[in-house]
């Protein structure tokens, strides 16, 4: 069997919604169990880690903004691509993918919202502004509000799948622009620290608590979105049982 | 108890729909309305209800009491449209309209085993067939008493099982004393009914 | 009645309802401001109430054209209306009218305190706007709702209930804005504009459903 015979098997496996409940229910457990480890080390790194000679202990709130923006951008990446699958290879569980990590990326968009006001309260000694990188985060909050009210609108998910797929795909623009605000424009809001060409600016004893906080919320996000779409094929499972009740009682009569 | 038209006209948007029609209707009486499409069935149904004005003529309950004071609030009406909410459940619906209607006859259960439906109570009223949906209706004359129900074309979406059993229904509620007028073109299997021809008289 | 109530706020928030969208509009277009008047924080301190109010106004126009046109279209609004000897029509749109303001425009309320953070109000200005808001918006559903009852046999009658409500529901913003600035700026009083929207809410809170109940009495065809 050839190489891409074999993954694209291995995708039509993926495919089937039971075999994705039997490996979620092997995968789960150990993704839970990495990502409370790693976010412990992380943390407590970065409790451990020196404070900063300007921003002294309020630097501390990094360790867990950082990743929730990551995140917030890193979910949305997740559903075009779900998107993607939906409308180009009508895979089955790319719905249920996209329809499942919407709110679990309204969630850490406002936490990194929440976490960046309350640092931003007295570094810059408000609680907002509408800079460039603010405001675009703001924008994408509302964007995932909208295709969670969309996705939740229909009761049909086929229909509600392909408007929720073209919205999430014509609403990627914003990623990039996300990305990049704080370079195309004076913002507020400091540039880029850890991913940028010319490496890291920030100080190592900084950075590795960082990393591994960010890893840890990453692995974090799997298992809520596995989690997430376990309970949507079974939500989905209840109504088609529902609708079979509904026509069984007919048939009886 | 006797629901009483006179000389009874009923219009709409403006158009005289019928007119001089008159009926007495006594306690265990039944009437059935027929008539081509277009003479007014349902108009004399809703003239009735009180849900259209009265263009001349009266249609009043007699003796009554305090309790029905006038045909709406003696009335169940069962109209074309089921009246029931597709996002709830076919209980929710109908415990609401028991609560809200008042004068509890029979309890939800009850109401859906004798249409039928006692085992998909639970389920949302966007999953059910259109028969079902009927029969879900009928149940709301159920759950809540009232000594007069007007029917317009109560059977229709029913196959000839739930049209029976929904006759069987009508029986009951005239031996307890119910009146019913019913518009429909279908003949119904109930024995000793009035008939109201309409339509030609215009 | 409490039936009632607990009947329309259940569809309000399940799927299909217009809780949700109503929230994200007010959102919207409170987040679309800064961009009309440029991101200067000192001008927004000034009119964040005014925007917020203007902001909750429009969510709160939103649902409402489908207040009776839902029950219309099922049947249940007959049964609603027949049942006027035992349940007063008057009291039932009064019900609707709460349970409209309690799904779709009390989550507006809790949300307009961290907006007020948005537009760099201060937390006395906030405290104030919020509580007018949580005051004056509940006449604007009752309000409403004579527009949703004369509209409600329109085919197209969304936008036209905005149109007729908009004019009514003017002195409640006046009263209402005028109060939050009151809170914040020295001379302005905040006691009596506030009184005075208290008053209009209590006043449409009676006139508005006896209005809609007649013109659904009328509406039946």
């Amino acid at each position: 069997m050839s190489e891409t015979a074999l993954s694209t098997k291995r995708l039509a496996d993926l495919a089937n919604p039971t075999r994705f409940l039997a490996l979620a229910g092997i995968v789960l457990p150990w993704l839970g169990g990495i990502a409370a480890l790693l976010l412990a080390i992380g943390l407590s790194l970065g409790f451990a880690a020196p404070e900063d000679y300007q921003q002294g202990i309020t630097v501390r709130i990094m360790y867990i903004h950082v990743p929730f923006a990551w995140l917030s951008m890193l979910c949305y990446s997740v559903m075009a691509a779900a998107a993607l699958g939906t409308l180009v290879w009508r895979h089955p569980l790319a719905d249920v993918a996209l329809k499942s990590a919407a709110p679990i990326g309204a969630v850490f968009t406002a936490l990194a919202l929440l976490t960046g006001s309350i640092w931003g309260k007295p570094m810059w000694g408000t609680w907002w502004v509408w800079d460039a990188r603010l405001t675009s985060v703001f924008v994408l909050f509302l964007i995932y509000l909208g295709i969670i009210a969309l996705t939740r609108a229909l009761d049909d998910p086929g229909r509600s799948a392909r408007a929720a797929a073209i919205v999430t795909l014509v609403g990627f623009i914003n990623i990039p622009i996300i990305k990049f605000s704080v370079d195309w424009w004076n913002t507020l809001h400091q540039p880029a620290a850890v991913i940028r060409l010319d490496g890291p600016t920030i100080h190592p004893t900084m950075l590795w608590p960082l990393l591994v906080s960010a890893a840890g919320f990453t692995v974090l996000f799997a298992t809520l979105h596995i989690m997430a779409m376990r309970n949507e094929i079974w939500r989905r499972r209840v109504v088609a049982m529902r609708r079979l009740a509904a026509r069984r009682a007919e048939g009886r009569e | 108890m006797r629901l009483v038209a006179d000389n009874l006209a009923g219009e709409r948007g403006g158009e005289t729909i019928f007119s001089k029609v008159g009926f007495t209707l006594d306690p265990g009486g039944c009437l059935l309305v027929t008539g081509p499409n277009g003479a007014g069935k349902s108009t004399l149904l809703r003239v009735v209800a009180g849900l259209l004005p009265v263009a001349a003529g009266t249609v009043g309950l007699e003796s009554g009491g305090e309790r029905w004071p006038d045909p709406a609030a003696a009335c169940h009406y069962l109209g074309h449209l089921n009246g029931m909410k597709v996002a709830l459940t076919v209980e929710e619906n109908l415990r609401f309209w028991q609560q809200f209607m008042g004068e509890m006859h029979l309890a939800v259960d009850a109401a859906l085993d004798s249409v039928g439906l006692g085992e998909i109570g639970h389920l949302p009223f966007a999953y059910l067939s259109t028969g079902q949906k009927r029969r879900a209706a009928i149940a709301r004359l159920l759950v809540s008493h009232r000594p007069v129900w007007l029917l317009d074309e109560p059977t229709a979406g029913l196959d000839t099982a739930s049209e029976a059993q929904f006759a069987a229904l009508m029986r009951a509620h005239l031996k307890e004393g119910g009146m019913i007028v019913a518009a429909t073109h279908l003949p119904l299997a109930i024995e000793g009914a009035g008939e109201l021809r309409m339509g030609g008289n215009v | 009645m409490l039936a009632l109530y607990i009947r329309d706020l259940r569809l309000n928030i399940r799927a299909g309802g217009g809780a949700l969208v109503g929230i994200l509009f007010f959102l919207a277009v409170i987040a679309v401001v800064p961009f009309g008047v440029g991101p200067d924080l000192n001008l927004l301190a000034r009119i964040g109430p005014a925007i917020l109010w203007i902001g909750a106004l429009l969510a709160a126009l939103l649902g409402l054209d489908r207040l009776f046109q839902a029950d219309r279209e099922d049947g249940s609004l007959d049964l609603l209306v027949m049942n006027g000897a035992r349940q007063m029509l008057a009291f039932t749109v009064f019900v609707k009218c709460l349970a409209h303001w309690t799904a779709s425009v009390l989550p507006l309320v809790v949300a307009a305190p961290l907006l007020g953070l948005f537009m760099n109000m201060e937390p006395v200005g906030i405290a104030a706007a919020t509580l007018t808001l949580l005051v004056g918006t509940p006449a604007i559903a009752f309000i409403g709702a004579v527009g949703a009852a004369v509209a409600v046999a329109l085919p197209r009658g969304g936008l036209l209930v905005s149109v007729l409500v908009l004019p009514l529901v003017i002195p409640v913003l006046i009263f209402g804005v005028s109060a939050s600035y009151g809170a914040i700026t020295e001379p302005d009083p905040f006691l009596p504009p506030f009184l005075m929207m208290t008053a209009l809410t209590l006043f449409f809170a009676v006139l508005g459903p006896l209005a809609a109940a007649l013109a659904l009495r009328w509406s039946a065809d």
